[in-house]
């Protein structure tokens, strides 16, 4: 349900759409094409490099670089209530860049292009729909993940 | 090959314009490049509108505007491209004079922004980039391009300082333009205690909505030195790139590489180079897109742009003067008209026309024209005949 993603969804309808459900799971999801394996994030179904349109989801570590970052303070409709935000600009480690908030584990003085952070999964609690992100935050921060399907139970 | 020239300009009255329609605002524009042109409508073969539709009311803009005008049955149809749509109309004026279907096009660069209320802008604002992975978490047009600030800043050790003596530079001539927006100077002290947009960025570091038409009109060559003799100015130069939306995806976070490609292609296209262009109007959105556009033009080296405002080189009598005419930021950004304003100040610059803000000696002109964030960039150069 890719309409989970985001505190506003604009894009409700796309062949990536278990992507979200992923992200509710705890999994950060990238996409590998079936015919030449070529690997993405953001997932994307059409594969860029062969035109294939076969993919599968392929889950990588959210670990990367910070490219650059900044504080916004006018922020457009739907944003007004979180106050000041800081949006980040991460180069992952497994390629690809991912967009996200910084999050409460990094200080106001802490920000630092080059630094290392960690993407973690958020469920956004007081809304009564799901709707999912991802956070920036220092590496090492833990987050729960759902069992993997077929995976055995403790 | 046969030139294709300017014969015609006009430029109405950039801000906050209660006072009009949007085909009052186009009408005005192309009144005086009539005028100016010293043409009647009936030698007007097509006229091309670069405006942006999500600003109007009205659908489906240019049939509207050709009808105000007067000039139905003539064909029309409208180019869009964001911020840069204004240039893309002239290019397809050019090409329709090239294919030989027209010889006399006008162009018309019209936009109304202050008619939406201010929660339809701040939803348009929340749509500026990539909607399915960027937009969710609020990002707005300057915050793509603090982004970008803060890198180079990183990078190169650009500061502060130094985007904000490119506004001090463009409202210091647009206090000399009439038709800008904001006719007054400010002080790089005023800049940097202005209120934060997105950091680095304060209110100063970022140009404004507005209303505002401009409109020029293209001829084929013989046309052209008949009608305009040698007030005519050629447009000799035409490059046109893009790069990826997303920030994602994108190549460079420096510079906009849409606009080194544009460049090159019409440096080659025009037989001249950077050290040739005399004055140029560059896509000064925000105050980082004047020192990016420095470098991406070849103005000064990459990293450079910080040095090139702070020692003045793009002031009236520096290397390379841009902006003269105020740039977006104090004449305002009515985004489907940037391009054809633009392109009214350069011919201005290359017929001597200027007065106090008059570039010596002008023969070679650029104007850099941004879409989006960088998305879509058209850079021109004119000469002069």
């Amino acid at each position: 349900m890719f309409e989970w993603f985001g505190k506003i969804n604009f894009t409700p309808h796309t062949r990536v759409t278990e992507f979200a459900d992923h992200l509710k799971d705890g999994y950060l999801m990238g996409s590998k094409c079936r015919k030449c394996g070529f690997e993405t994030y953001p997932p994307r179904a059409d594969c860029p490099k062969c035109l294939s349109p076969d993919f599968e989801f392929n889950e990588i570590s959210g670990q990367g670089t910070l490219l650059t970052h900044t504080q916004i303070t006018a922020a457009p409709t739907g944003f007004q209530d979180i106050g000041t935000y800081r949006v980040g600009l991460l180069d992952l480690k497994e390629g690809g860049r991912l967009l996200a908030w910084i999050g409460e584990s990094i200080g106001e003085d802490e920000v630092k292009i080059g630094m290392q952070l960690q993407v973690v999964p958020r469920i956004f609690e007081d809304t009564p729909d799901i709707k999912v992100y991802y956070t920036l935050e220092k590496p090492g921060t833990t987050w729960n993940k759902a069992p993997k399907p077929g995976a055995a139970t403790p | 090959m046969s030139r294709i020239g300017i014969i015609g300009i006009g430029h109405g009255k950039f801000g906050r314009r209660s006072d009009a329609s949007v085909q009052e605002l186009a009408f005005e524009s192309f009144a005086e490049a009539l005028s100016d042109a010293k043409i009647e409508r009936k030698d007007i073969d097509a006229t091309v509108i670069g405006a942006v539709p999500e600003y109007h009311k009205q659908r489906s803009l240019a049939g509207a505007i050709q009808e105000y005008l007067e000039m139905t049955p003539k064909p029309t149809w409208l180019t869009e491209v964001a911020c840069a749509s204004g240039s893309a109309a002239i290019r397809t004026a050019w090409m329709g004079i090239k294919s030989g279907l027209h010889k006399v096009v006008s162009v018309i660069g019209c936009q109304k922004m202050t008619e939406l209320q201010t929660p339809e802008i701040l939803a348009l604002m929340g749509r500026v980039g990539e909607v399915q992975w960027e937009s969710i978490f609020g990002t707005t047009f300057p915050g793509y391009y603090a982004m970008f600030a803060n890198r180079h800043m990183h990078e190169f050790g650009t500061t502060k300082e130094m985007l904000a003596a490119v506004a001090v530079k463009n409202h210091f001539y647009g206090a000399m333009n009439k038709k800008a927006m904001f006719q007054k100077e400010v002080t790089l002290e005023k800049c940097l205690a202005s209120d934060p947009v997105a950091s680095p960025f304060g209110i100063f570091d970022c140009c404004a909505n507005a209303d505002g038409a401009a409109a020029v009109i293209l001829a084929e060559e013989e046309r052209a030195r008949a009608i305009a003799g040698d007030r005519v100015v050629w447009l000799d130069g035409l490059g046109c790139a893009t790069t990826t939306m997303s920030v994602l995806r994108r190549p460079s976070l420096t510079g906009i590489s849409s606009a080194t490609e544009a460049s090159k292609q019409a440096y080659e296209m025009a037989g001249v180079g950077p050290a040739d262009i005399k004055v140029a109007d560059v896509h000064d959105c925000f105050t980082i897109a004047e020192i990016m556009a420095y470098e991406d033009l070849g103005f000064c080296k990459k990293g450079q742009g910080g040095h090139f405002i702070a020692e003045k080189q793009s002031y009236l009598g520096g290397r390379t003067p841009v902006n003269v005419d105020g740039g977006l930021k104090s004449k305002g950004h009515p985004i489907g008209t940037t391009g054809v304003s633009m392109t009214v100040e350069v011919v201005k610059q290359l017929r001597g026309d200027c007065g106090e803000r008059q570039v010596k000696d002008a023969d070679v002109a650029l104007t850099h024209n941004v879409g989006g964030i960088g998305q879509y960039c058209f850079v021109h150069i004119y000469k002069k005949e």
